[in-house]
């Protein structure tokens, strides 16, 4: 894993891909079915311009909005052994893995890059709804483990994107692992008191939620994101009633205490700015300890 | 013996034939010691074969067969002196999750751990081991008073997972299980886990992030149950069999992959025929890992679990 083939493959496919499919002209709106312009939704960063709906964005989007003029460099992750468990269900997970990568243009569900946020030193990972789900797996673990070692090491804030499906079933009890793994991640952070911030996204569910998603020093979430440990329809099938209105989205998790405030996409680079270099002010900055 | 697993019929049929001779000779003269004797040894050489070569699936029914002994079996017989200790003091009591001080072999312990429940009644009261955040919640209490008053912490594991409800959620389930991992990697003191039934996902490793991670032969751990995760990637919940073989749910399986420590092994045909042995069996190995982890002699418990779990998977062929 070098810097071509994990930074520049990835933006070469994706401009190319934009370009060949006549389809990404328009985008329907998946809240209220209205046909967007492609051009018109990217320049509103994937906020529905009829309804205000946030749609489902990947890391090169957040990256590139975020970091101070978009500036940021992919922090690599070390490799993880591929497939533990020869895992096949109607298909091989190598396969899987094979047509996610090619797909997608990235190597696996989490993404890490650094750059600065309002001038702080700032570690962000983002996790890819698009590939797989985001499912957590040994790789995802360890790029959460990298991106806190990174921050660490540079004093940088580390802020977390997550949406993810669950658990990376295809790897088995290890997927599990990166409960614990994870968390390990944010004791980093808070044993180097520096800031770690989540931003939950849509839609972050199972053993996500339940470790490093929950467990910001802030937790902010993007407006209407399904946030929980079980699924709805999990829900529905144990309790045998149809959920409340509203029920798991990121207003609903304010309401109940398990987040500090739901951004609007727009805000968003604001909200962070502000909150980085309120938690790490200037006589900190960049001092690695 | 009242409850019998499909595959076991034929001991079954053969216990069964000896209950019926008992039965007849019950004051006749008819001698029937040498035919019971051959039955017997007839049904264990059965049971010796079914259970050498139990597959995954079989695996799982034995780890939820009900009369296999639960959390309050193995505190009974293991632990003395046992005080319950109630509450997350914020919410309320949750008795899927149970725990409490006592002395295991001489020693002060805290010990907690789900608890299935037996009977109809005992299982609702425990909502089958379901636990929500107020049980997590006083698993990380529990935990947080083990750490201060240097006592090791013994955690039996045994759920199909957190509680899925609307209260569960409102009030932080992911959250509260967040909590309970962190709370696992914090403290100082041993933290032993034993996976003695069924180890579900989140709501299993919420307990069971310790220094070392034992399972009893017939337990099963995984990230999803079987059924689950055939109506997720198959989209048919009648391959939970394969699903069970994909997952590699099984002690030996887990062993291999180096995800936990020890297989505790269980009385011949599983530990719900001879609910003491497998205590005593689980309670000898809690003893020797106890010893191993103090003759470790780490300068700090957290930092050498910490390094244990960043290790996991990552050497891996
Ligand atoms: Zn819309």
């Amino acid at each position: 894993m070098n810097w071509l083939t994990n930074f520049v493959r990835p933006r070469i496919q994706a401009i190319v891909r934009t370009r060949e499919t006549p389809d990404n002209l328009w985008t329907k709106c998946p809240s209220c079915g209205q046909m967007v312009f492609h051009r018109d939704l990217a320049q509103n960063q994937f906020v529905c311009t009829n309804c205000g709906h946030h749609l489902r964005i990947g890391p090169n989007e957040r990256f590139e909005r975020l970091f101070d003029n978009g500036t940021h460099t992919r922090v690599p992750v070390p490799a993880v052994p591929a497939d533990p468990l020869k895992f096949r269900d109607t298909k091989r997970y190598s396969d899987r893995l094979k047509d996610t990568r090619a797909k997608t243009g990235e190597e696996e569900a989490v993404v890490v890059a650094e750059g600065t946020i309002g001038g702080r030193a700032t570690v962000m990972a983002v996790q890819n709804f698009a590939f797989m789900g985001g499912s957590m797996g040994l790789a995802a673990g360890e790029a959460l483990i990298a991106g806190a070692r990174r921050a660490v090491a540079n004093g940088a804030a580390f802020i977390v994107f997550s949406a993810a499906g669950g658990a990376r079933m295809q790897e088995g009890i290890l997927s599990l692992m990166q409960m614990p793994r994870s968390i390990i991640a944010v004791e980093l952070m808070h044993e180097a008191r520096l800031p770690y911030i989540v931003v939950l996204t849509d839609p972050t569910t199972g053993g996500v939620t339940a470790s490093y998603a929950m467990l910001g020093d802030v937790a902010l979430a993007e407006p209407g994101a399904l946030i929980g440990f079980a699924g709805p329809r999990v829900i529905e099938d144990t309790i045998r009633e149809q959920l409340p209105e509203g029920f798991q989205r990121a207003e609903y998790l304010l309401e109940h205490g398990m987040i500090d405030m739901v951004v609007h996409r727009h805000r968003l680079r604001d909200t962070l700015v502000k909150l980085v270099t309120l938690m790490v002010p200037e006589e900190r900055a960049g001092a690695a300890d | 013996m009242n409850v019998f697993l499909d595959f076991e019929k034929p001991v079954a049929e053969l216990e069964g034939k000896i209950k019926e001779l008992r039965h007849l000779s019950d004051g006749s003269e008819v001698n029937v010691g040498e035919e019971i004797s051959r039955l017997q040894a007839k049904a264990e050489t059965t049971l010796r074969q079914i259970y050498g070569k139990l597959t995954p699936w079989q695996r799982i029914q034995v780890a939820r067969h009900p009369e296999r002994p639960h959390f309050s079996d193995y505190v009974t017989a293991l632990i003395e002196d046992f005080v319950p200790l109630a509450g997350d003091r914020t919410f309320g009591d949750d008795r899927a999750l149970l725990g409490g001080l006592g002395r295991f072999r001489g020693r002060s312990v805290m010990v907690l751990g789900q608890e299935k429940g037996s009977g109809t009644e005992g299982r609702v009261k425990h909502n089958f081991g379901m636990a929500q955040p107020e049980g997590y919640r006083k698993a990380v209490r529990l935990m947080e008073m083990a750490d201060r008053f240097r006592m090791p912490i013994l955690t039996f594991v045994d759920t199909a997972g957190a509680y899925p409800g609307v209260g569960a959620e409102q009030r932080g389930q992911s959250e509260a299980i967040a909590r309970s991992i962190e709370a696992c990697l914090r403290v100082d003191v041993p933290l032993i886990a034993v996976i003695i039934g069924e180890g579900g996902s989140g709501g299993a490793i919420a307990i069971a992030t310790g220094d070392r991670v034992l399972m009893m032969e017939h337990s099963v751990y995984s990230v999803i149950s079987p059924e689950g995760c055939a109506s997720i990637l198959w989209r048919s919940a009648d391959k939970a069999r394969d699903a069970a073989e994909a997952l590699r749910l099984t002690a030996e399986d887990l062993k291999e992959l180096k995800v936990i420590d020890r297989v505790v092994p269980e009385p011949l045909g599983g530990a719900h025929r001879k609910p003491d042995d497998a205590v005593r069996s689980l309670g000898d190995a809690i003893a020797e890992t106890l010893a191993e982890i103090e003759n470790e002699g780490a300068p700090s418990r957290r930092l050498a679990r910490r390094e244990k779990f960043l290790a996991i998977g990552t050497a891996l062929a």
